[in-house]
Formats: structure tokens, sequence, C-alpha cells
């Protein structure tokens, strides 16, 4: 969760080219490094070592009791990561169940906070709008209470004759026993639609659950889960996305308006293509946040109903702490490691993609990256017909 | 992040692992002595640190005087700690070298510990270790290694809402003793806003009726799985049956959180839950009226399941000996009927059954329960087995019986093949 803003420290580029330098800069390099000192000492004891520990332990066959490193402890390759791909056990089952889960819980949450936090930062920019301190803080007030207070809120909330069903009822809907009700709600929809299982999805599968259940969709529990994190996370990232609104001179809006650009226009290809670093801040952090998430399941599920709330990082902790099985447990930490690695840096390349606008567009977004580069964000200073490009790649 | 930048980033990771490495190297110590390097510091033959996991007040303050009594007795100092999550607690302190000296075990728990050698197996050399019941013994003994002291126990009994009972014109003579008759005062027990039966979506309740009907998951020197055998398939079917009549519901499908809330609620009539539900209805139900009595028999007889903890040693416990005294204190008979008339739990000797009936005559059919009851058996992996398990209960009414076990004794046989 910290490692991606905790690098970016930018003292460091310059002292190897220094040091070839020699003389006086020999010394400024020997203070950079003392000055640095102690942020190093204390990312290595507290990130770099466990890292580099919880790494070894994915592949020893470390039980539990006493330190890893001692030399009881076996090395046994990846056995540990074997047995959760392709083990075809139990411990496959769960991990397959535990990705299924949150692979939809991320492809649901992800997009709809980023759209959510986005409209709720556009409404709450706009001038004409009264009040917009209030809406600011009751938007952002989720952010700030705890996730547990959130979850035991939810918990009450979506019971079976809680708030949410009594409501439904007032609307002569039956609500469903949300937190106890397994079903995937593909299937559910499937279901209605008279879709039957197709036996070809039936027979074969993916990490030790056939792809039937990979297209269940989340159950209608994890639907309560996304509901809340769309909910606690949308004012977070309103909050960035209205600072970096801010940053938009307002003159590129009348620009834009002169040029006979409609609401929507401006919007759609003005203010967007200019959030477009937010925009991959956003949907970065919503990546790292959602395959990560934990707390909720802990206090809320523990996993069930069914397994259908399992989570890889709360597997990871079931296997440790409760199953003795560290090895399987460092494992899954290590595999959703490079599951969020992988999926940010395809998204940098999705969004990377789009810098090369359609031809008939291209008159559009130069006065935009224009204006962007004028307006002193690190663009290029000749803001000519090279600008567009240059320009957002310095901000990203 | 291009180019330098991003070379920097890599040799500022290394340099500061390399740092990290090497301070680490100097002096915290992670690296050095093993198991055995936790206890330095404090003063071997020290007091002793006892770790619980406890149900409430109750529980705490008579461990509590009990501890004190002990260090009385024995000159040893003795301090209790609670905990909040006991298995991850105890994770913690035997990962660390440094664990508490006493602490309650579960045999979920044990067979890890015992694998990984973070407990003693110290058992047989209790003088009391006659006295306790064998069944309870056999939950605790991995590889014919009697671990560790089982501190009390609990079996799972039918209660009956006694106001229900005679509202649906039933007698004392119509307690069910066998399945036909439980059906059946469960379905006269069934009216619009209440159900006849509850119980939790478990194999920690429906395994009563596997055991009724002569089935269980392990046979009974627990070293093969039974899981799939036709007994099973019986009496989930007859479960799956309950339900599919509307005179079984899930506690969650009739909005409560257990059996003993459904049941003090008055959202069910009959619960088949263990002797912690006279202390909840006790302090959160006092006016439900209720009757406890043996499960009905199946087509093999009675059968229950009972739950236990046990009085783990650690290992690397620097004071063994006092270890090991003040369990013998702990479960000697006349503290057990202090911890009994405390907190209400069952006696694990035999010699104080007689004691407990006195204490809670309403209790009889708990206690009683203990000559046909089954444990949880202590092996690695079992829990995760169970785990699946329940998940799959949870969806009975539109499963499967016979699938259902035919995964489960997949699941059951790598257990027994990874556990060796």
């Amino acid at each position: 969760m910290t490692s991606p803003d905790v690098f970016v420290p930018a003292s460091l580029p310059t002292v190897p080219r220094r040091r070839r330098g020699g003389g006086v800069r020999g010394r400024e390099a020997a203070a950079g490094w003392l000055f640095v000192a102690p942020m190093l000492v204390i990312l290595g004891l507290f990130l770099v070592v466990p890292v580099l520990m919880a790494a070894w332990v994915s592949v020893s066959d470390w039980n539990g009791r006493g330190s890893p490193l001692s030399s009881s402890v076996g090395f046994v390759g990846a056995e540990n990561y074997r047995d959760l791909v392709a083990g075809g056990g139990l411990a496959t089952q769960d991990f397959g169940i535990s990705l299924r889960n949150n692979a939809w819980y991320v492809f649901l949450v992800v997009p709809i906070q980023t759209a959510l936090s986005l409209f709720l930062a556009v409404m709450v920019s706009r001038k004409v709008l009264r009040g917009r301190g209030f809406f600011r803080t009751a938007f952002y007030f989720p952010s700030v209470t705890s996730s547990v207070a959130i979850t035991v809120l939810f918990l009450f909330l979506f019971s079976a004759s809680g708030a949410v069903n009594r409501l439904l009822e007032a609307l002569s809907v039956n609500g469903p026993n949300w937190l106890a009700d397994p079903r995937g709600v593909v299937h559910v929809v499937l279901g209605a639609l008279g879709v039957d299982a197709p036996a070809v999805l039936t027979g074969n599968g993916f990490v030790g659950i056939p792809w039937w259940q990979w297209v269940a969709g989340p159950s209608v529990a994890m639907c309560v889960f996304i509901t809340m994190a769309v909910f606690t996370t949308s004012g977070t990232f309103m909050l960035l996305f209205i600072a970096a609104l801010q940053a938009i001179a307002g003159d590129v809006e009348e620009a834009a308006t002169m040029d006979g650009a409609t609401s929507w226009q401006r919007f759609w290809h003005v203010t967007l293509p200019m959030l477009r670093p937010t925009l991959f801040t956003v949907i970065t952090l919503g990546l790292i946040g959602t395959w990560q998430v934990f707390d909720q399941i802990y206090t809320g599920t523990q996993g069930g109903p069914t397994k259908t709330t399992l989570t890889p990082a709360y597997l990871s902790y079931q296997a440790s702490f409760e199953s003795q099985q560290w090895g399987r447990g460092a494992a899954i930490a290590f595999v959703l490691f490079a599951i969020i690695v992988v999926l940010t840096l395809l998204q940098r390349l999705i969004l990377r993609e789009r810098d090369t606008p359609p031809r008939r567009r291209r008159d559009v977004l130069v006065g935009v990256a224009g204006a962007g580069g004028a307006r002193g964000a690190g663009g290029a200073p000749d803001a000519g017909a090279v600008a567009p490009t240059t320009g957002t790649e310095d901000r990203r | 992040m291009h180019g330098p930048a991003r070379t920097t980033v890599v040799t500022g990771l290394l340099a500061a692992s390399a740092l990290a490495l090497t301070g680490c190297g100097g002096g915290s110590g992670f690296d050095d002595g093993g198991g055995d390097g936790g206890g330095e510091g404090e003063a071997t033959g020290g007091g002793l640190r006892v770790l619980i996991g406890s149900s409430g007040d109750a529980e705490t303050d008579a461990v509590t005087q009990a501890l004190a009594a002990w260090s009385e007795q024995s000159g040893t100092e003795a301090t209790l700690s609670v905990a909040s999550n006991l298995p991850q607690e105890l994770s913690q302190g035997f990962a660390g070298g440094d664990p508490p000296d006493v602490f309650y075990a579960s045999p979920e728990g044990l067979p890890g510990w015992a694998a990984n050698g973070s407990v003693v197996a110290y058992g047989s050399e209790l003088p009391n270790a006659d006295d306790f019941y064998p069944s309870l013994v056999e939950n605790f003994t991995i590889d014919d290694q009697f671990y560790c002291a089982p501190k009390d126990f609990s079996t799972l009994a039918l209660v009956i809402n006694t106001a229900a009972w005679t509202e649906a014109g039933l007698t004392d003579a119509d307690f069910p003793t066998d399945w036909a008759s439980l059906r059946d005062v469960a379905q006269r027990l069934t009216s619009t806003d209440r159900v006849g039966l509850t119980f939790g979506p478990e194999y920690q309740r429906v395994g009563v009726f596997m055991e009724q009907a002569g089935g269980g998951l392990l046979d009974d020197d627990g070293a093969t799985a039974i899981a799939d055998s036709p007994e099973n398939v019986e009496a989930l079917t007859f479960v799956k049956e309950l339900l599919a009549d509307g005179v079984l519901a899930y506690p969650s499908q009739i909005d409560a959180g257990w059996g003993g809330e459904a049941f003090g609620l008055g959202k069910a009539a009959m619960t088949i839950e263990g002797n912690w539900i006279i202390g909840a209805l006790t302090n959160d139900f006092p006016d439900v009226q209720y009757r406890v009595i043996e499960l009905p028999a199946g087509p093999a007889g009675q059968g229950t399941l009972q739950f236990t903890n046990c009085w783990g040693i650690a290992a690397d416990s620097p004071n063994q000996e006092a270890a090991r005294d003040l369990v013998e204190f702990l479960t000697s008979t006349e503290q057990q009927v202090e911890f009994t008339k405390a907190f209400g739990v069952m006696p694990s000797v035999e010699s104080a059954a007689e004691q407990f009936s006195a204490e809670f005559p309403e209790q009889e059919a708990f206690i009683a329960s203990a000559d046909f009851a089954t444990g949880i058996p202590p092996l690695q992996g079992f829990t995760d087995v169970v785990a699946d398990f329940n998940g799959q209960i949870e969806a009975l009414e539109t499963g499967d019986p016979q699938q259902i076990l035919a995964g489960v004794q997949t699941n059951l046989e790598a257990a027994l093949g990874s556990a060796g």
C-alpha cells in the first residue's frame, strides 16, 4: 500500500552523476547519503526486510515456530505456489474462489467509484451550487470514518429485516437476505432468463474452479461490500478530482465556450483529457485498494456465505494464522502483489495509447494541451505543434 | 520515472536492503537462536504467563482467582492475559519464540502446533490422567501421544421452548426419541411466524445427524475418511427434507445470528446447541422457559458432538515444571467444580460430573450426552475441510447430499494424506 509513493523522493537521481565529478561534489554526495540514511534505514527495516523475509517464507517450509531464518527451515522451491495454482486440492479451490470474488469486486468497484467520484467532483465544483462546502464535507465524511464502524453499520442496514429491506418492502419488493445470500448475481439474472449452465463451462475450469463459477458474478453478499467500497472511497477520490479541476484555468473553459463547444463537449473533450494524470492516480489507487480488501471481510463475514466473500488477502491471513500454513499464506500475498503490478502496468499502457488521438480530433486537443503547458505544469515552453504529446508525456 | 530515475530507485532499493540487512545482523536478534532464543532475558524459573480466550468477565475472574490461589500455594507468580484473537496471538508467540507458558488450545489448532513442536505432550504424566473422559483424551491425542489436559467440554442437546410446546398441544410424553418423532414435533411446532427447529448451517451441528445415522467424517481410529458413506447421505438427506418442509430454518434465514438467538426471540421452538446457550438465555432472554433433553436417536442410535479445549504448554516455556504443576491444579476435581460454579462449564473429569448435575439439574441432558459424544478429530487441515463443508451445508436445501459428501471425502483424504 505504501510502496508506490514511497520511492518517489527526487533527491537521489543526481547523486551518481555528481560523484563522477569528484572534488567538492563528492562531499555533496556523502552529505546526500547522510541525509537520506534515516529514511533508508526505516524503509529497509520496516519494508524491505519484511518483504524479503516474506519472499523467503513463501518458498520455504517454515511452520510458524521460531525464526524463518533458522537452520531447520528448508527450501521447497515453488511448491507453495504450485499448491496454490495447480495443486487441484482445497488450497487451489479456495484460492481460485478468492480470486474470482475479488476480480468481480475490482471489476465493479473501480469503474463505479471512479465515475462517481468524478461526477461528484464536477458537481461540487460548480460555482452555481449553493452550500458547496457542506456537500464536499458530506461526501468526504465516509472516508474519514473507520472502516470497521462502517462495516458494522452496513451489517445492520443489510440484515434480513434491516432498513434496506424495510425500504424495499415499502416499495413492495421482497429484498434478499443480503449478507447470507451466496447466489452470484450473474447466475441469478441468467437463471431468471432461463439460461442453464452450459456443459462446456461446467466441465472445464481455471485455478480449481469451473468457468461457470468464474462467471457467477459477485454474490449478493459481495454486492453489499461493493456498495460499501463505492460509498466510502468515492469521497477520497472526489477530493483528488476537485484539486485537479481547480488547477484547470478558467480561460480554457472560456476558450472552448467561445469555440462553440456545448457543456458536454467541454467536459468530454476539454476537462476529461486534462484530468488524465489524476484519472491514472485514482484508478491505480483504486486497483491497489480493491485487490487488498481485508478489514471489511474480517469484521463482516469472514469469507461467508459459502466462501463468496473470501478474498486473497483474507485467505492469506487465514492460511497463515489459522491453518499454520505460513508458506502458502506468503505465496498468496506474492501472487496478489504480482496481480496488482500487472494490472497497474496494463492500465498505464491503456491510458498511454490514447495519447495519440485520431486525426480529426487533433485540432481540439492541440488547444487543450497547449493551454496545459502554458499553465506551467512542466509542459514544453514552446506550446506549438509539438506541444500535445510532450505536454501530456511530462505530466505523467 | 524514466531513465536515470528508474535506475536510481533500484540502486536505492538495493542500498536500503543492504543497509537494513546488515543492521539486522548486527543486533535485532531476528536470526539468532531459533526456537529457544526467546526465553532469555526473563529469569528462568520466574513467573508463568497464561493466555486465554475468555467468554466473559465470569470466566476471566474465575481463572484469575484460580491463578491467585495457585500462586499462593506454589510461590510462583502467574499472570493472566485475555486474548481477543487467541489463535493469532498464539501464532505470534510461537513465531517470535516467546509464547505464553500456558494457554487454551483447541483440537483445531493443536495438530499444527504439535507438528511444528510448539507444544509439549505432557498429558499422560498428569496424576489425574485416567480421570478425564476417554473421548476428550482422544481429542488431544496425536500419534498416540496425549498432548494436553482437557480443561472442560460441552455437548450438543435439544433445547425446547416449553411455552410453544404446550401451545402446540404437546406433553412430556411427546419428547422426540427418534428422527420420525423429531420431524413430527417440528412440524407441529411450526407456525406462520415460527419454525419448529433451528441450528447453524455447519458441520458442528449437522454432524449430530451424521453420528446418529452411524456415519461421521472419520472412522473410529481417525485414520480413514468415511465422509461419502451411505449413512452420511441419509443424514444430510434427512436435514435437507426438514429444510424443504420449512420446519427447519437456519438462523440467518429467520434473522438471527445463531441458534440461541433465534430460540430466545421465539422464532424457533427448538434448537440444537451446547450449554453455552443457558448463559445467553439467562442474560438476553430471561423470560423464555425451556427444557433441555438429549438429542433423539437416529437409525444407528444416539449420537452427538462435543467441543473442548485443553491447557496447552509451550515447548519454549522456560518453566515446564511450574506449568505442569499449574495445569494439574487447574484440572483437579475441586478446581473444576469451582469453574463450573463460576461460569457453568462442564468439568472434563468424570469425578466431577455428579457435582455438575447437582449444581445444574436442568443441564443433566448435556452431561449425560457425554456417553455417546464424538469430538473434533485432531487432524491438521481438518478445519479447512470443515469450512468448505460448512459452505455447502449453507446451500444444502438446493444441493445434492451425495455430491457434497463426495467433495468432502476428496478433501478429507487429501488432508489425511498430507498429515501423513
